[in-house]
């Protein structure tokens, strides 16, 4: 019955793209297509998220504003990490395009310190404001603030879990075609909490501080 | 997106269709460098009004989103994606909904209440 279905799906995929190709191939991009379109809904999500941050903005409840706690040096900083760490993915799938296992775990390895690096500059962040008694519950700001930005961030660890068990994957089975696939699901997910952390360090920290 | 050809990778690529490549990752994150640095040195040097500052960050990360979307995502307008960007299109759309009309309904229920409900800010 599931055969069916994905062979109906890959048939109409074909007859849409006007290509033909073989099977193996069909299933990887059918899968590939369906974390896009996953990706996409979370993207609907995050929109969710950052119109809730925007309207609930100016409502500080005389707590802080965001000119008064964000600090922008460490946000550069996260950024710089997220920014290198798409580009060592980057390179972690040109290392896989070229058949070289080891490259590959090496450029995952330094996309994971580096996501670790992000995340550790987040948690020491959310900790310091919790820590002055500006945590979710201060003010409106702060809950939008801390959801948008908690959101992101939990991204990001699933990301980091996901590439660990990934990299075990790859280091014990080598570069199988399921692995490929799921290097190239992963590489999606990376490069769009890159995109979406634009979002954040624009219309949170920036504007914010502006 | 890279999707539907570099999933299969291994399989050398005689379509010459460029969806990987060094140089393509450098020019990707240079420019993202560049689009970055630009509005993190506007708002932090502190001599730009919000009114030139706000504008200018806001574009330069759409900016910034395409150049993530065409050198890491690799989305192009082959027809082997058409499915792919179907789906990005249509996102763009409901994104766009949801937010604008958010925000528009939101910054416009203070105008539309009952003088005296609220306490004024």
């Amino acid at each position: 019955m599931t055969v069916d279905i994905r062979l109906a799906a890959d048939t109409a995929l074909l007859a849409d793209a006007g290509e033909g190709h073989e099977e193996h191939h069909d299933t990887a991009s059918i899968v590939t297509l369906g974390f896009w379109i996953y990706l996409m809904s979370d993207c609907v999500l995050f929109a969710a998220l950052f119109a809730t941050f925007t309207v609930l903005r100016g409502d500080t409840a005389g707590g802080p504003t965001g000119r008064e706690i964000f600090s922008l040096p460490n946000v550069a900083i996260e950024t710089a990490c997220l920014l290198v760490s798409s580009f060592t993915y980057g390179m972690a799938m040109i290392a896989a395009e070229r058949n070289r296992k080891s490259e590959v775990l090496r450029w995952l390895g330094l996309t994971l310190l580096l996501g670790l690096a992000f995340l550790g500059l987040e948690i020491r962040e959310f900790a310091d404001l919790v820590h002055q008694g500006f945590g979710p519950e201060r003010s409106g700001f702060l809950s939008g603030f801390f959801t948008l930005v908690g959101t992101h961030g939990f991204h990001v660890f699933s990301g980091i879990i996901w590439m660990l068990v990934l990299m075990a994957h790859v280091a014990y089975r080598g570069l199988t075609p399921d692995n490929r696939t799921r290097l190239m699901c992963l590489s999606l997910f990376w490069h769009f909490l890159d995109i979406i952390w634009i979002g954040v360090f624009t219309i949170v920290y920036l504007l914010g501080a502006a | 997106m890279a999707g539907a050809n570099a999933a299969h990778a291994g399989v050398p690529h005689g379509d010459g269709e460029a969806h990987a490549s060094v140089r393509g990752y450098v020019t990707g994150f240079i420019l993202s460098v560049l689009l970055t640095a630009v509005p993190f040195a506007l708002v932090m040097s502190g001599t730009v009004p919000a009114a030139t500052a706000v504008p200018a960050a806001i574009g330069l990360a759409v900016v910034q989103m395409v150049v993530h979307l065409v050198y890491f995502l690799h989305m192009n307008r082959a027809s082997s994606q058409s499915w792919n960007m179907a789906a990005l299109v249509f996102t763009v759309i409901i994104v766009a909904i949801l937010v604008a009309g958010s925000l528009w309904i939101m910054y416009h229920m203070n105008a539309n209440m009952m003088p005296g409900m609220m306490p004024p800010e």
